[in-house]
């Protein structure tokens, strides 16, 4: 009898349902030993992994030894209790936005974006606003009941935010590819801050993205919303029109 | 083509290097009688002066910007150095200690005679120069006493941020087998019309290139391959608003590579063309001179646009930098050409391709080094796919015999490397490298095969497009967005104010005397 899993006490499959396995790999900043094999399985213990076996070690450079290891996870998670966390949402087709936009705005979207601060990774921006778009579907400037504003990249926030204010934009698009040392977080973090302090927070959406932002880190950022990799601007769009549609209704 | 696995028309090969020289001449004449802000800091540099005011504000910036406002720069920094040199009988660094503290006017110092002047400037820059080739002379005789691997030599980044912690992945690097080193710079400091003063510990996908960092790098890797009996080549990159700065503060301390395309700044950077390549010229002039190996970016353009339809833009920008280089005085063995395994990996028979262009690169560049890089625009979260990828690249590189290779890393896609992931990566290296040693040697290329098939269609391409940018020019080549699919106009960008317009008497002891020496 094939085995059902228990979703609401989801662990790692590897061999058998259950089993658990985990692979995980790390330096430690110590000499190749087996003092430094025994550290590893120590602090795979700690972590909480059971039975954990070291499968490769190897010295990097002198006082630095690297691992492969394997452990058992006796953790779980109610994967029931997620549902309706992000992957579900419906998204709108190229046309249905048009129409939907028409039908509950009546107006063209403002959108203004760049890649920000020292940041010069553009083609993550470019893919959602120009009319190249990406992999087939085009970007904004594309669509009829959008009118677009790409700053390109290296821009300082500050003049994001004066060109939003300018143009009257309805949603700020921020992109941000350099992530070390957290340099993403301390940029959006500024322009949030900006907004606010030009007293437009409430009239502006804010949204961002890039390949290692996440919709998690941008709400707490203080973003409305955060893409990250294999989005398409009708996505985005999506996002952008009912966002605006919810607003007008309740203003309304 | 004899020799020619690919079976290369020699015309069209003639053609296009006929193009590149009319091309590199065209921008020649076009950046003549111009000088930059960064081109005479570096004159300062090379005489010595180093240093930073209470502010941080670099000395050899205090000293340029102090003739500039005072609307002396037409004359060169040299000129106004060697006066006040004449006049005070102090040296460089007297001078912009001097000057920072606010003690003398270089502009109102009276003028000696131009002869003497440009004599002490030029017999101070000359002995300059001297003990920098000395040290070079040095590093080289180490380099042969110690011993180095041999080509496709391992080239590998290091971007921690923190120079502390650059020396330590450099380190694992060497063990590993890495053959240069790379200090990759943090992202903002290509947008710096100066370059930071000493050590630092904070960058942002790569460390600031200062000459500090530089010096606690190489003494890192000194000590290293004294340990280890083998030599590791440092490098870093001369790009940005600094790139003839760069260039003389790696001279100082003995970089073996460095990376210097223009070109890179002007597409990804938005710095204005004409600086761009005033600064290249005289940035590589330096590297030529002290015999560093230069690493050009034409893999860059394929990071924008796509691999396959862009490759003969490739090529024909290889065209064009060999002779730019050239015309800086850079020999064939030190301009390592820059070349990518970028195409896309659901491409059929994408490997074909890849061998097919990293042939003709080999094949059209026979002296040249050649440094290739490894897939990374397509390279995803999906680590273990991209160490595949990164073995039938491995495999490219030591088939065609490529001079410099970047090592790929398993989390290319992700972020810059951690201290394992190299390791990983070079591993990888050795095991395609020594398995495929000869494989080069047995292969030949089916006549009208897929292969052969490509690259000549390649070269016919970059053939038509180098003959278009003889008649347009460079600059509207680049207009037109013929590079990596970003345009950018002559009389944009950054650093455009940064240029000077040279005067009658304009004085580069620096230029003159690298001049001679190459064509002595
Ligand atoms: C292309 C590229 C470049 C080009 C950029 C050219 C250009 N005009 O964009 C060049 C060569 C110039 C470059 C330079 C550098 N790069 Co780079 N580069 C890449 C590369 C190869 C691909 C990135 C890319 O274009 N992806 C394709 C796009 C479509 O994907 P995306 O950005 O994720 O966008 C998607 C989503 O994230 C989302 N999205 C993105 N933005 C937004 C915005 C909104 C509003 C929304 C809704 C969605 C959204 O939608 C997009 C489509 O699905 C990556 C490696 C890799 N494979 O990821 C490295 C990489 C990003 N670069 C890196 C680094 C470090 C640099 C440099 C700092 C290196 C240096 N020290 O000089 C410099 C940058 C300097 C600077 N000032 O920023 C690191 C970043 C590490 C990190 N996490 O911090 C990477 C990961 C490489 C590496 N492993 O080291 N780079």
């Amino acid at each position: 009898m094939p085995r059902t899993v228990d979703l609401t006490a989801v662990t790692p499959y590897a061999d058998h349902l259950g089993d658990g396995l985990v692979q995980l790999s790390f330096t430690l900043p110590v000499p190749y030993s087996l003092a430094a094999r025994k550290a590893a399985l120590e602090l795979a213990g700690k972590m909480g992994f059971e039975e954990p076996e070291v499968v490769h070690y190897q010295q990097l450079t002198d006082g630095y030894t690297y691992f492969v290891m394997y452990g058992r996870c006796v953790q779980t998670v109610d994967f029931t209790a997620l549902q309706g966390e992000g992957f579900d949402i419906e998204y709108m087709g190229e046309e249905e936005i048009e129409s939907f936009a028409a039908e509950h705005l009546g107006r063209r979207i403002v959108v203004v974006g760049a890649s920000t601060g020292s940041d010069t990774h553009s083609v993550g921006i470019d893919a959602m606003l120009n009319l190249k778009g990406y992999h087939g579907h085009h970007g904004l400037e594309g669509y009829r009941s959008f009118q677009t504003y790409n700053l390109g990249s290296q821009v300082p926030n500050s003049v994001l935010v004066a060109k939003a204010i300018e143009v009257g934009a309805d949603a700020i698009l921020v992109s941000q590819t350099v992530t070390q040392q957290n340099l993403h977080v301390h940029n959006l973090t500024e322009l949030v801050e900006m907004v606010e302090a030009e007293g437009k927070r409430g009239e502006i959406i804010l949204a961002c993205g890039g390949p290692r932002v996440s919709s998690e880190l941008a709400k707490e950022l203080g973003y409305d919303a955060g893409f990250s990799k294999g989005t398409y601007p009708h996505h985005l769009a999506t996002f952008i029109v009912r966002e605006l549609a919810a607003r007008v209704a309740t203003a309304g | 083509m004899s020799g020619s696995k690919l079976d290369l028309d020699p015309g069209v090969v003639a053609a296009c290097r006929q193009a590149a020289r009319q091309i590199a001449e065209q921008v020649t004449d076009q950046i003549a009688g111009r000088t930059t802000l960064s081109v005479e800091r570096s004159v300062t540099r090379l005489l010595g002066v180093d240093g930073a005011d209470s502010l941080d504000v670099p000395l050899p910036n205090v000293l340029v910007d102090h003739v500039h406002e005072r609307g002396g720069l037409g004359h060169g920094i040299a000129y106004w150095l060697g006066n006040t040199m004449l006049q005070t009988g102090r040296s460089p660094q007297e001078i912009a200690d001097s000057v920072s503290a606010g003690e003398i006017v270089l502009t109102e110092i009276d003028l000696a005679d131009d002869r003497a002047i440009h004599d002490r400037v030029a017999e101070e820059c000359a002995a300059r120069l001297k003990e920098i080739s000395g040290r070079f002379d040095e590093r080289r005789a180490m380099r042969e006493r110690l011993g180095e691997g041999p080509p496709p030599l391992r080239y590998v980044l290091t971007a921690t941020g923190d120079v502390y912690e650059d020396v330590v992945h450099a380190k694992a690097v060497a063990e590993a087998g890495g053959d240069i080193i790379a200090v990759i710079r943090s992202t903002a400091q290509s947008l710096l019309d100066y370059v930071p003063y000493g050590p630092t510990t904070e960058g942002y996908g790569g460390t600031f290139a200062t000459q500090a960092n530089f010096r606690i790098m190489r003494e890192a890797m000194d000590e290293w391959s004294e340990k280890h009996g083998r030599y590791v080549r440092l490098s870093s990159f001369c790009s940005g608003l600094c790139m003839s700065e760069i260039a003389s503060m790696g001279a100082w301390e003995g970089f073996d590579n460095m990376v210097n395309d223009a070109l890179y700044g002007i597409l990804y950077r938005d710095i204005n063309i004409v600086r761009g390549l005033i600064d290249q010229r005289v940035s590589r002039m330096i590297n030529g001179y002290f015999g560093v190996v230069i690493n050009t970016g034409e893999d860059n353009y394929l990071r924008t646009a796509d691999a396959i339809e862009a490759a003969p833009s490739v090529t024909a920008s290889q065209f064009i930098n060999h002779q730019l280089a050239r015309e800086s005085g850079v020999p064939d063995g030190q301009i390592a050409l820059g070349d990518a395994f970028e195409i896309d990996v659901p491409v059929r028979n994408g490997l074909l391709y890849e061998w097919a262009q990293a042939q003709l690169t080999r094949e059209l560049f026979p002296d040249c080094p050649i440094k290739y890089m490894p897939p990374t625009r397509h390279m995803d979260g999906n680590l273990f796919r991209t160490h595949a990828s990164d073995t039938l690249f491995n495999l490219v590189t030591i088939a065609t015999g490529q001079g410099v290779q970047t090592i790929g890393v398993p989390t290319e896609g992700i972020f810059t490397p951690h201290i394992h992931d190299r390791v990983l990566g070079l591993q990888n290296v050795d095991y395609v490298f020594n398995a495929a040693h000869d494989l080069g040697e047995e292969i030949e290329f089916k006549r009208g095969g897929i292969i052969q098939t490509r690259a000549q269609e390649v070269l016919a391409a970059a053939h038509v497009l180098l003959e278009r940018i003889a008649q347009t020019g460079l600059f509207e080549a680049i207009e037109q967005a013929t590079f990596g699919d970003v345009s950018r106009g002559v009389e944009d960008g950054r650093g455009i104010e940064g240029i000077v317009t040279t005067e009658e008497g304009y004085f580069n002891p620096v230029v003159d005397l690298m001049r001679e020496a190459t064509y002595a």
